[in-house]
């Protein structure tokens, strides 16, 4: 193997051929014969009660080949909540049912309440203008906090908008409202941290195939997660036995989360092709994208800091109401409570840690899990508060947070919010940052854009998230009802070249080029010979497909285990074939080797052997060179960083540009450090979108106001500045084999507080009684801040 | 989209002729169109695209010194051409993006006059001349709100004649997500008078503010613009930007229009 393209080269992604010229093979790229096409009749309205739906005028519409509406549904099952949550009084969670078409109530704008197959795609679209629905408007619940305190519900049948109320941890609640009480300082704030759409540039897209032959059936779905969907297919919503189930997801751009889920529309195309025994194809309008695919964030926080005389850190208490929307998705529940809650230590050595938060139905389209899926929200509370106080108390901030850091020589260390942090060095983290963005050169820069009539602002910030989502039997006891473990079958094939199925799922995140760096540099072989398959149920073993930055760290580590016993099998038949005992064999760089002497055979050789066994001892050595392994860690990994942003405001406008971006970060080992680089600069740009650009907006009425490329604003190239991206410090996880921790979120958590820190430093720096302003920061924010 | 009937006329009076069918309506780049068509929004029976009439196109100066820019002319070629001056080219080289520009022509803009698009600013600033296949209609009149035109059912605009300014400057402030103006200030200087019309702020759509037009007619310094003040009221407020925003950027825009007109 050439030693440029194992573990830790930066070799280019494979996968990017295909993508940049175009042929991937995507849901929609699928053609059946015979398929039929359907369009979902949505609410025009956030709340109302469904009195008739009346399909008579659409069914003699041309080419129509059969309707759907929620009654077809009623006896059937729901969309399950995957994590069970209680309240702080031990009540479990409220979960109404989420149906497959909407019965009874229509609950968001988009909210599907009937569906039509047709011929042609254009046919089911006229149609479906054809469904003549009496719907009752009722006033929206919008606000969350009327939600609470208002008899208007989203769900009658549960008698309230909260979904929990739930208290982390509450036996640290009274001891953390002490040290708040007695602190010598407390410094607070209320921010919000707004609402986002995924933005996946590939719709959604799902087609099902119904096998009357067999009674089986083919869904291709564009998931991040085909096993954990046909799961809920089958043990939820359908009840389609999983080995009559096969889900595909093919090449899928993008889901940053809202892929992860089980959407009813995928449930609808199942049923419809059972009807009609046809193939039933759906992809989703980007207006249906806007409406109807998963949003992010949405919280309202009061955050407190308590400190002492010193400037220790001795509190952190949060409030928090978050907005759960009209339906519990299927990762609602864990987002906004273990995944945020768990992460309220941030990076530091804190004795006590409250955390509150309350869930809240609304009428507006479902939230979970966004790129971060909670971590941003803790980063963000955590790191602007610790501002704040720095401001209030004439501190430098870079120097408060270092006082309060973990310090290396602490770890493993078990935060007061629950977490055992396993390996960390959060000052040399803090060092790098330093060092690249010239902190030191910092005042001269303001000065040369003042001359230009610009305040100039610097924001610093540092993070720590939970990656690699597990143990398993630890999520058990927090609610989960899922395993959270990974799988890869790795496969040498007769001929040496080795086929790896892995659980996990790439739609960006570059598997196909830095597994088969694993498989080669363990195996001694060139990574253009392996080969990675996923996406396909009927292909690769139960895995839990990709969300969290778990990909390499649960998945990668599954195929080490896989990969591990591949060698172990591998000595047994070169010792056969060299005629000794397999606990003399070694195995280094593809070739087996009988100790102390210069007999050899390659990997090739017994690859070949395994499959040709005229000569096998059968009773001892089963043919085949096949391996299976399930990998389940045993803790989350916390890759940490320290980022540092600095802007330019314009004083008359309020229009903020960054200048420059700083990423320091530690993610343990490192595969491909390009790839690594790549997965920082979305993320970057992801947050940097967040803090100044993106912001989901509905009325009062819940009409999504934001709801099309004209007034939700994604980040664009010329938004950025050319990154400078630092990984060189690795403190390698603890907890598995290839001491990796995960990039893919980072910079999407670290980076909005990094650039709210900064406009606010601007901002001050002109004498502006500024201390915190809501992200996005638009220019009529900046300017509102600047003449109150 | 719904169905719908296309032709192509290669002359103007075929394109005319066509428009007299029922719901036949003049498509230009389909910059607007297209898009409200693809959301079922709008619904003509009849297509009749403008493109293939190549007397609507093209750039040329007159023998009075103004320019006509055909209705047809695309965005790309207004603002690579070498007789543009200085404010419309800043202007038409910043509309969209690159595909917009390629595809978007002059003559629907100013049609459609959508209240937040630059052609309308920089027609009513030098006080262009909107040429149809019928008559000659001057800019002041020619823009009657929002969406609102004084053109008739049918009628085309085939080209817009530009008297050339000393100075001029474009000044657009960009509503973040569609790149429309959220205000945009086109300011235009014939050495013995200045006129400044507003796009993106209004809900009448385009208008002339001449507060800053007197103002500058006197002493044609930003200082000049420094203590007037423009009333919010019929402004525009949504989601990017409100009343009161938007009149203190069309103040902001104006003085930059002056320091930078060239």
């Amino acid at each position: 193997m050439p030693k440029d393209s194992g573990i830790g080269a930066a070799t280019r992604r494979r996968e990017d051929a295909r993508f940049l010229l175009g042929s991937g093979r995507y849901s929609d790229d699928i053609s059946l014969l015979n398929q039929t096409y359907a369009v979902f009749a949505r609410s025009e309205v956030a709340n109302g009660i469904i009195e008739t739906v009346d399909t008579s005028e659409a069914e003699r519409m041309p080419g129509v080949v059969t309707v759907f509406t929620g009654e077809d549904f009623v006896d059937v099952g729901g969309n399950p909540a995957g994590w069970l949550i209680n309240s702080r009084n031990g009540e479990p969670m409220k979960e109404p049912k989420r149906p497959v078409l909407a019965h009874g109530k229509v609950r968001h704008v988009g909210d599907a309440y009937a569906a039509v197959i047709a011929e042609t795609e254009q046919q089911a679209r006229d149609a479906a203008e054809k469904i003549n629905a009496d719907i009752k408007e009722l006033p929206a619940v919008i606000d969350m906090a009327s939600a609470l305190s208002g008899s208007n519900f989203v769900h009658d049948e549960i008698g309230t908008n909260q979904c929990y109320d739930w208290g982390w941890i509450e036996d640290n609640r009274e001891a953390t409202d002490n040290a708040i009480k007695n602190a010598h300082h407390v410094t607070t704030l209320e921010l919000v941290n707004n609402r986002l759409v995924p933005n996946a540039m590939e719709p959604r897209c799902s087609i099902a195939d119904y096998n009357s032959a067999n009674d089986d059936y083919t869904l291709y779905t564009t998931s991040q997660n085909p096993h954990l969907t046909r799961l809920l297919i089958s043990a939820f919503v359908l009840g389609i036995p999983e080995n009559k189930l096969t889900v595909v997801s093919p090449d899928v751009g993008g889901g940053f989360g809202s892929k992860i889920y089980h959407y009813g529309e995928e449930a609808l195309v199942l049923a419809a092709a059972k009807r009609i025994k046809r193939p039933v194809r759906w992809t989703a309008t980007r207006s249906e994208s806007f409406m109807t695919d998963a949003h992010g964030r949405d919280h309202v926080t009061k955050i407190e800091l308590a400190l002492d005389k010193d400037n220790n850190f001795l509190a952190f208490r949060t409030e928090t109401m978050a907005n759960v929307g009209a339906y519990l998705s299927n990762f609602s529940t864990v987002t906004p409570t273990i995944l945020h809650g768990t992460l309220m230590a941030g990076n530091y050595a804190v004795p006590n840690v409250y955390v509150n938060v309350k869930t809240v139905f609304t009428n507006t389209a479902p939230v979970d899990a966004y790129r971060g899926a909670g971590r941003p929200e803790a980063t963000y509370s955590l790191e602007r508060v610790i501002d704040k106080a720095a401001t209030e108390l004439g501190l430098n901030p870079t120097n408060l947070r270092r006082q309060n850091f973990i310090k290396s020589d602490q770890f493993p260390y078990v935060t007061a919010a629950g977490l055992n942090y396993d390996v960390g060095d959060y000052d040399a983290v803090m060092d790098r940052l330093e060092h690249h963005a010239d902190l030191k050169g910092f005042a001269k820069r303001r000065k040369k854009s003042e001359a230009k009539g610009k305040l100039r602002g610097l924001g610093i910030n540092s993070y720590i998230e939970a990656c690699g989502i597990a143990p398993s039997n630890l999520i058990g006891t927090l609610g989960a009802r899922v395993g959270l473990y990974d799988a890869a079958t790795v496969r040498v094939n007769a001929t040496g070249n080795i086929s790896v199925m892995v659980g996990a799922h790439s739609h960006g995140q570059g598997h196909e080029t830095a597994f088969p760096q694993i498989v080669a540099d363990l195996l001694g072989v060139d990574p253009n010979n392996v080969e990675i398959v996923h996406g396909d149920t009927s292909k690769i073993p139960f895995g839990m497909g990709t969300y969290g930055s778990r990909s390499l760290a649960v998945c990668g580590s599954a195929i080490v285990r896989g990969v591990e016993k591949i060698i172990s099998k591998g000595k047994k038949i070169a010792a056969h074939m060299m005629e000794t005992t397999d606990d003399k064999v070694d195995f280094d760089e593809g070739v087996f080797s009988v100790r102390g002497t210069n007999k050899t055979v390659s990997f090739g050789d017994v690859a070949l052997k395994a499959y040709i066994p005229h000569d096998f001892p059968i009773e001892d050595i089963e043919p085949g060179l096949e391996e299976t392994a399930f990998y389940d860690p045993q803790n989350f990994t916390y890759p940490a960083g320290a980022y540092a942003c600095e802007v330019e405001v314009d004083p008359d406008t309020g229009q903020v540009t960054i200048e420059s971006f700083t990423a320091a970060d530690d993610f343990g080992n490192i595969i491909n450090p390009m790839i690594v680089e790549g997965q920082v600069h979305g993320g970057l740009a992801q947050g940097i979108g967040q803090a100044l650009l993106e912001g989901c907006v509905y009325d009062g009425d819940g009409q999504l106001i934001s709801a099309s490329y004209m007034d939700y604003t994604m980040p664009r190239a010329a938004d950025l500045p050319s990154f400078i991206v630092d990984h060189t410090v690795r403190t390698p996880s603890t907890d598995n084999p290839l001491g990796v921790k995960g990039c893919g979120e980072a910079g999407a958590i670290g980076s909005p507080p990094t650039v709210v820190n900064a406009v606010v430093d601007a901002l001050r720096s002109a004498d502006h009684d500024v201390t915190h302003i809501d992200m996005p920061l638009t220019p009529e924010r900046v300017w509102a801040a600047m003449n109150n | 989209m719904y169905n719908f009937e296309f032709k192509q006329p290669k002359t103007i009076s075929d394109a005319v002729n066509a428009l007299e069918s029922d719901d036949a309506q003049a498509l230009g780049g389909g910059q607007t169109l297209i898009p409200t068509m693809k959301q079922r929004l709008a619904s003509p029976s009849t297509l009749v695209s403008l493109t293939a009439i190549s007397e609507m196109k093209g750039i040329c100066k007159n023998d009075d010194g103004s320019i006509s820019i055909g209705g047809g002319t695309t965005h790309a070629d207004v603002a690579c051409h070498s007789d543009i001056f200085f404010g419309l080219k800043t202007l038409a080289e910043n509309i969209g993006d690159a595909a917009v520009r390629n595809r978007g022509t002059i003559g629907g803009s100013l049609a459609n006059n959508d209240p937040a698009a630059c052609y309308p600013a920089a027609a009513l600033s030098v006080g262009a001349t909107i040429v149809t296949n019928s008559r000659e209609i001057s800019a002041d009149d020619f823009f009657q709100g929002m969406f609102d035109t004084a053109l008739e059912e049918g009628e085309i605009i085939v080209s817009v004649k530009f008297p050339v300014p000393s100075s001029s400057s474009y000044q657009k402030f960009v509503q973040p997500a569609s790149r429309f103006a959220m205000v945009g200030v086109f300011l235009s200087n014939f050495g013995n008078e200045t006129r400044v019309a507003v796009t993106g702020a209004s809900e009448g759509g385009v208008f002339r503010w001449c507060e800053a037009e007197a103002a500058l007619n006197e002493d044609f310094s930003d200082g000049s613009i420094k203590d007037l003040s423009i009333d919010h009221k019929d402004m525009i407020n949504d989601i990017h930007a409100s009343k009161e925003y938007r009149a203190h950027l069309v103040k902001v825009m104006t003085k930059r229009a002056v320091a930078n007109a060239s």
